[in-house]
């Protein structure tokens, strides 16, 4: 599944635009660490780390709105890592990008099985 | 508004200097999305933790914003260095302007 084109959707690109200013963002660098399956989509448990990232975005590809959350670490964050829990609607591709110290951005991305999504829909 | 909004926060007594540990917070929250309905139809309107800032001794440990796609109850767990003896502060900013803090000391061994 690995080389399957990313199914994301517009406004999860236009998130990530916004978050990247266009620049272009590679594969790799980024652990995203999310269940293969999420048997309640209200409470998926989600931890990203980048070694070196000044801050981290999560993206739910598949939400209305695709934003969860972003973390921008400051200087006395110890492993540049954190975990959260999140609301999935529905099966989707999780994606974490990463803005690296130097301006470059990174991306990784996970694919979440949700049994009962978590949007109230 | 939300109701019965209660942070708590997991920081170790001590730590030695430089040491980087790990903190877990969470805050009672209903987190509601703004996407649900009531039973008449009507959107139930967002209400959020938007922000989270944790400092040590003045100095910035992570800043997150957060969307509706958080979870009810927002759990957060990272790590920050600890240079000295100090207190870190936790702070979460509320959608209806409220704001809720909780600060926790650690010693240096």
């Amino acid at each position: 599944a690995a080389f399957l084109p990313m199914q994301v959707n517009a406004a999860a690109d236009d998130a990530i635009a916004a978050f990247t200013g266009g620049a272009e963002v590679t594969d790799g660098g980024v652990d995203l660490v999310a269940p293969e399956i999420a048997e309640n989509g209200n409470t998926v448990p989600i931890e990203v780390s980048a070694e070196g990232a000044a801050s981290i975005m999560l993206i739910a590809s598949g939400n209305p709105t695709p934003g969860v959350a972003t973390f921008n670490f400051g200087k006395l964050a110890g492993a540049h890592t954190a975990s959260t829990r999140i609301r999935l609607a529905g099966t989707q591709d999780v994606v974490a990008i990463a803005k690296m110290a130097d301006g470059s951005f990174k991306r990784a991305s996970a694919n979440v099985k949700v049994t009962i999504g978590g949007c109230g829909g | 508004m939300a109701d019965n909004v209660k942070p708590r926060v997991k920081v170790p007594r001590s730590a030695s200097a430089g040491e980087s540990v790990l903190l877990k917070t969470l805050i009672s929250h209903p987190m509601e999305s703004g996407q649900r309905k009531d039973s008449d139809g009507n959107p139930i309107p967002r209400s959020i933790i938007n922000r989270f800032t944790c400092d040590f001794n003045g100095e910035n440990v992570i800043d997150a914003t957060l969307e509706p796609a958080v979870s009810t109850n927002p759990f957060i767990e990272f790590e920050a260095v600890v240079p000295e003896a100090g207190e870190f502060v936790f702070t979460w900013y509320d959608d209806d302007g409220s704001v809720y803090t909780d600060t926790k000391a650690i010693a240096v061994s």
